[in-house]
């Protein structure tokens, strides 16, 4: 399949036109030995009809959760996503456009970025925010940078709570030389406070905590929090966005940092992204932030409008003295997160986190009837673990029967509920591992 | 200018709803010191309501599917539709990252064709998808590299060389990852300047980041040169591979001596850019740099495809999981869907295109290097300025109202008044003449009715927006009081 539209005939004449002969000459720059003397080893190309048969057969060598209930998360829930997601984000004006930097042909891209920073500040109780970040990941790993920057320290202090993944990215963003990691450890699958105060000093550039941790679990942060401003060093929070209609903001904790997987909001798995990082901080470290950020302003006539703006911050301009590189950020995704907090809107997302919740304490007790033990006794909203005595081998039978189990931990297996899954899933989970551990 | 979605709220006329709770709903059981106190101003809208916004907004955007976008550095080409049906499959929708790899052995085997095409397309031996953009794909290579140095204990490589011409994301990634930049002149050709090179590369520099062709449109000439003379201190050649299209099926740059790249998925091979993201930057390496790539590594075995995480020498992970895989899948089909044949056409001519126009275009825009280019070129606004007072900007501004994206401004930063165009090669000739026949009427208004592209844009949505008042005081949330 091509996708070139030149005739023949428009070839000869234009490179007539540019006082050529061949489309070969046009590569007369190029030295000699460096040209490939055969084509490359691709295949033939395919037609449209060959590629649907093509793709379809290999997608349907996967297993998906269309077709097995989920109880995985850790990082990635698969929560329900409205139908007019899908019709909306089909607008090719959205997604084949480019990143808006010509103002007065993006007001559309640049207002839902606009209306996406106003809306992750409101998640996070946080006063501003960029138009997104690669992943949950990296947005912390930028938090990290920031927090050295604003601080001018390098240590930070990562939660051992915090998603494994999560401290693997910090820790290689630290081959720059410019951050120190060190772990503060857990302490029944939560936060040992008396250690990580220990641990805080006038070194500390930030703590990082994850909340509800990678456990599910939640951490009491008021003393960490004094702790940490008490050194003028920072609380960078970690957060779940839709956990955030239930629980305390890192505003309302006293963070100075909040970032996250905006995942949760209307993007699909899709095998891990992609996916978008949101990031907000307080006003006062706007110009630290990192990415890209739209402002309101006013056009000639003193209209209303929005431009992309504190540009000096950015790679671009700035060069060799930016404080980060990045550029292409995740912004449809960050559409999509913003098209479905509207779709739910305020009233949806709270009736959500609050199903997640009760789906998730009704799994608590039906574990526990079953004889099955929470590997943590701690407050959690919609993820948490239960001892198995071989992991891998119940979620290996799980899947024989037509389940996606948990996140395998050492001697436990790490369940999500998310909206999605009914009671008769949920009973029907509960009752296999139940069998299954006894075996 | 469309009201804001927090100005159209109509408190309880949102109707999302569950489905009935068919489990007992207790009190929650949190204690409340850890739930939220304050409210959330979200939107509170009917379903239409929403959609309509959201249509509304689309309207205020340009797209490729709008029009020629002609945006260089930035391969604004078609994006075929088939490869947007080909991603919503539920086989890769929904998918979970976690699942065991029994269960996503389609996944992995598409990745892992996918990483073998992109080291046949670049002379390459291996391949990570992780990095989820071009910039990130640097970062990634930049440790690639950084960690190389370590690893041979050679401790005293703290530069990384830098042409004038490059994007900003090359000094600005190795700035941030902690190495100090050495800015490499351009030689009055626009090339690489060979002795300012020679005279900056020691044993002190980790290597140089290099784009090819540079930003100029301009092949490097001496490229073999020029890897020789990084080589030969000891220094790795890194390709950012944001010009890709200029070459690809032509030649490669594995061959050319890079021993470390960067390709742009939503660049060179056709996935969206969705207004700004999400891209996708994988990085190839020669064999030598193999055990430094990210992990998970994906590996082929008798029985099936499986993520080694075993991997001592990595630099780590750089992304929650395995990088932008929907994006991924549509690159897989676009080279699926060309093949061999169709990847080299595809770059012949995107070429052909970008010296026909600039053919076209020299008679009414000063182009500073007027010979063969690669796939994009630059030319100015320099003549209008010095003649009408008419800049780039004006210019760039004035093609909005004849329903063009503007190209590139103002880069590279070598070059006064720099529009850098960049046609791709999905676009007609039919296309191009239009366009052609709008740059010249432009450059005529700019003669003889200046203020016809002083003043413009004439029939947007918003007239030029007052940048400077935006970052003054910068408002970046809406805010009801």
């Amino acid at each position: 399949m091509r996708f070139t539209p030149h005739s023949q005939a428009e070839i000869t004449s234009m490179l007539q036109d540019i006082g050529l002969n061949s489309l070969d000459e046009l590569f007369s720059d190029i030295p000699e030995p460096l040209k490939l003397k055969k084509e490359l080893n691709l295949g033939q190309g395919m037609s449209e009809m060959s590629l649907r048969r093509h793709m379809t057969d290999l997608s349907s060598k996967n297993i998906h959760t269309g077709q097995y209930p989920c109880f995985l998360g850790a990082g990635a829930y698969d929560h329900y996503i409205p139908a007019a997601m899908e019709e909306l984000l089909s607008r090719s004006e959205f997604y084949t456009a480019y990143t808006p930097y010509q103002a007065e042909i993006s007001q559309g891209i640049l207002q839902s970025i606009f209306e996406y920073q106003t809306m992750i500040c409101e998640l996070t109780g946080m006063e501003v925010s960029n138009a997104s970040l690669y992943d949950g990941a990296t947005a912390l790993a930028e938090a990290c940078k920031m927090a050295c920057e604003a601080t001018r320290r390098n240590q930070i202090i990562l939660s051992a709570t915090l998603h494994p993944s999560y401290q693997a990215v910090v820790k290689t963003y630290a081959m720059s030389g410019k951050m120190d990691i060190i772990i503060a450890p857990e302490h029944d699958g939560v936060l040992d406070l008396e250690q990580i105060l220990a641990m805080i000093n006038k070194q500390t550039a930030a703590v990082v905590v994850q909340q509800p941790n990678f456990y599910g679990l939640i951490e009491e942060l008021e003393a960490l929090e004094k702790a940490v401003h008490a050194v003028n060093g920072m609380l960078i929070m970690s957060v779940n966005p839709v956990s955030l209609a239930l629980l305390r903001s890192p505003g309302e904790w006293g963070a100075d940092i909040a970032v996250g997987e905006g995942q949760p909001l209307g993007n699909p798995l899709n095998f891990g992204g992609p996916y978008l990082g949101f990031m907000a901080c307080m006003k006062k470290n706007i110009r630290r932030l990192p990415g890209r950020i739209v402002g309101q302003s006013v056009d000639t006539n003193g209209k209303r409008a929005f431009v992309l703006t504190l540009q000096a911050r950015e790679q671009h301009i700035r060069r060799e003295r930016a404080n980060s590189n990045v550029c292409s950020n995740q912004a449809l995704n960050a559409l999509a997160a913003s098209m479905y907090l509207s779709l739910v809107g305020k009233k949806g997302l709270k009736d959500i986190a609050l199903r997640c919740h009760h789906l998730a304490c009704y799994a608590r007790d039906a574990f526990s009837r079953q004889g099955i033990q929470l590997k943590h006794e701690q407050p959690f909203f919609m993820e948490f673990a239960v001892k198995v005595a071989d992991p891998p081998q119940v979620n290996r039978k799980l899947l024989e029967e037509g389940i996606i189990g948990g996140y395998e931990l050492e001697d436990a297996l790490l369940f999500a509920f998310t909206e999605k899954r009914s009671r008769s899933e949920i009973d029907q989970l509960v009752t296999s591992v139940g069998r299954i551990n006894n075996e | 200018m469309s009201k804001l979605l927090f100005e159209k709220n109509v408190p309880g006329s949102n109707a999302f709803s569950l489905p009935p709770c068919d489990v007992p709903e207790q009190d929650i059981a949190i204690p409340a010191k850890f739930l939220r106190q304050t409210e959330m101003a979200l939107p509170e809208l009917s379903e239409v309501e929403v959609v309509r916004h959201y249509m509304a907004l689309s309207h205020q955007a340009y797209g490729v599917d709008d029009g020629l976008y002609p945006l260089g550095s930035c391969t604004m080409k078609y994006n075929p539709k088939i490869n947007e049906w080909a991603v919503r499959l539920p086989g890769w929708s929904c998918l979970h990252p976690l699942q065991a790899p029994e269960t996503v052995q389609g996944a992995l085997e598409l990745m892992y064709e996918t990483e073998r095409m992109l080291c046949e397309i670049g002379g390459m031996d291996a391949f990570t998808l992780q990095p989820a953009a071009g910039a990130h794909g640097e970062m990634t290579g930049v440790m690639i590299i950084k960690a190389y140095h370590q690893h041979r204990k050679d401790e005293r490589r703290k530069k990384i060389l830098v042409p004038d011409s490059a994007h900003g994301t090359n000094p600005a990634t190795a700035h941030v990852m902690g190495y100090q930049v050495v800015e490499v002149k351009s030689n009055h050709r626009g090339l690489v300047d060979l002795d300012d090179l020679q005279a900056k590369m020691n044993d002190e520099v980790a290597g140089l980041m290099l784009t090819n062709p540079n930003t100029l449109g301009l092949f490097e000439e001496d490229i073999e040169d020029i890897a020789r003379i990084v080589h030969e201190d000891g220094g790795l050649l890194y390709y950012d591979g944001a010009n890709l299209n200029a070459i690809m099926g032509v030649a490669r740059p594995g061959d050319m001596g890079f021993d470390v790249v960067h390709y742009n998925l939503h660049k060179t091979f056709s996935t969206p850019h969705g207004g700004g993201g999400p891209g996708s930057g994988p990085v190839g390496v020669k064999s030598f740099l193999s055990d430094f790539l990210p992990q998970p590594v994906l590996i082929k075995e008798k029985d099936g495809y499986r993520l080694d995480e075993d991997r001592p020498l990595a630099i780590g992970k750089i992304h929650s999981f395995y990088g932008n895989f929907a994006v991924v899948v549509k690159a897989y089909a676009y080279i699926k869907a060309l093949g061999s044949a169709g990847i080299r056409e595809a770059c012949q001519y995107a070429v052909l295109n970008a010296n026909y126009l600039r053919c076209k275009l020299k008679d009414y825009y000063e182009i500073p290097y007027d010979r063969l280019c690669k796939h994009e070129f630059v030319a100015t606004g320099r003549w209008q300025m010095e003649d009408n007072g008419v800049s780039t900007l004006d210019i760039a501004k004035r093609l909005i109202d004849f329903g063009y994206h503007p190209p590139t401004v103002y880069f590279p930063l070598i070059i006064k008044e720099a529009m850098m165009l960049e046609p791709t090669e999905t676009e007609s000739k039919q296309r191009l003449d239009d366009f052609i026949a709008v740059m010249q009427e432009i450059a005529r208004e700019a003669r003889e009715e200046p203020r016809q592209v002083l003043e413009a844009p004439h029939n947007t949505p918003v007239l030029r927006v007052d940048e400077v008042q935006a970052a003054r005081n910068p408002v970046v949330r809406y805010d009801k009081s």
